[in-house]
């Protein structure tokens, strides 16, 4: 990649995340976060949230990749930050996902000095934003 | 329940040590959808520079709330993790986290801020290799739900 043809403004592409109650077990299983409200419809419900969400870490991390992807290497990836605004609720079907997630990624700001783009992250559940101000700094040059 | 204002500018220093394995990479990048082949194949990962299967960029995240759990078990906190919701999260990587790394994390309360009868608590963690150098910062807000919110 090369740094002089990056422009503000140009999209990095797009991806669909397809969420399972499986991909929840899954993210809980490999990040040590076992909270009930990823997995337990009842204790969910209990605690006064619509069902079982997604962990917040789960659509930070998979809304990632794309930039990952981007860069060529995950070491690229210097900082990424969001604020995480409204849950991902993951029903429990069979043979079709539970939630449906859009990802798209825009060069938002290029740092010439430091050889590092900018790229804003746009992850939404139903054309609502569930990550707000989800931005990712890469190393290019 | 309530929070514990005093929580504020508490800190614990470094305790286990955590280790860095090829599985462990692996099953996180599968969890998060991650294909990209350094995660997989140590020579991919060598290839781009580095010793050996490279994180995916939130991996960190395991050492962080480890750390931040030191802060929820702790009786003193207040904290009912059943009530907490994440509502912030940063990532700043010094250098890349790569399998064989052995590392630590000391956790910093940097704000408590009382909210709607729960807490908005900021925590901030330091990790290092067990030799000393600066790996990541991550910083994390977590809302503590009152009852009825």
């Amino acid at each position: 990649m090369n740094f002089a043809e990056l422009e503000v403004g140009q999209q990095i592409g797009s991806r669909t995340l397809e969420i399972s109650r499986a991909d929840l077990v899954k993210y809980a299983g490999a990040s040590g976060d076992f909270n009930p409200i990823h997995w337990n419809e009842r204790f969910a419900r209990g605690v006064e949230l619509p069902g079982v969400i997604a962990h917040g870490m789960f659509t930070m991390g998979a809304a990632v990749q794309l930039v990952t992807d981007w860069a060529g290497d995950p070491a690229a990836v210097v900082s990424y930050g969001t604020r995480f605004t409204k849950p991902v609720p993951v029903a429990d079907l069979d043979g079709e996902p539970g939630a449906v997630v859009e990802v798209s990624g825009t060069i938002g700001a290029l740092d010439a000095n430091a050889g590092t783009a900018r790229i804003d992250l746009a992850v939404t559940l139903d054309g609502q934003k569930v990550l707000v101000k989800a931005q990712a700094t890469v190393r290019v040059a | 329940m309530t929070i514990n204002p005093q929580l504020q500018g508490r800190s614990y220093p470094a305790a286990d040590v955590y280790s860095v394995g090829r599985e462990s990479i692996r099953e996180f990048a599968r969890a998060v959808k991650a294909a990209h082949p350094a995660h997989f194949d140590v020579a991919a990962a060598q290839e781009l520079g580095h010793a050996d299967l490279v994180a995916p960029p939130t991996y960190a995240i395991i050492v962080a709330q480890r750390a931040d759990a030191r802060l929820i078990n702790d009786p003193e906190s207040g904290i009912d993790f059943s009530r907490v919701v994440h509502a912030e999260q940063k990532f700043t990587h010094h250098r890349a986290i790569v399998a064989g790394d052995e590392l630590v994390a000391e956790l910093h309360v940097d704000t408590v801020r009382a909210m709607g009868g729960g807490a908005m608590i900021t925590t901030r963690a330091e990790i290092f290799s067990v030799a000393g150098d600066a790996v990541a910062t991550t910083v994390s807000a977590i809302l503590v739900r009152g009852e009825g919110h």
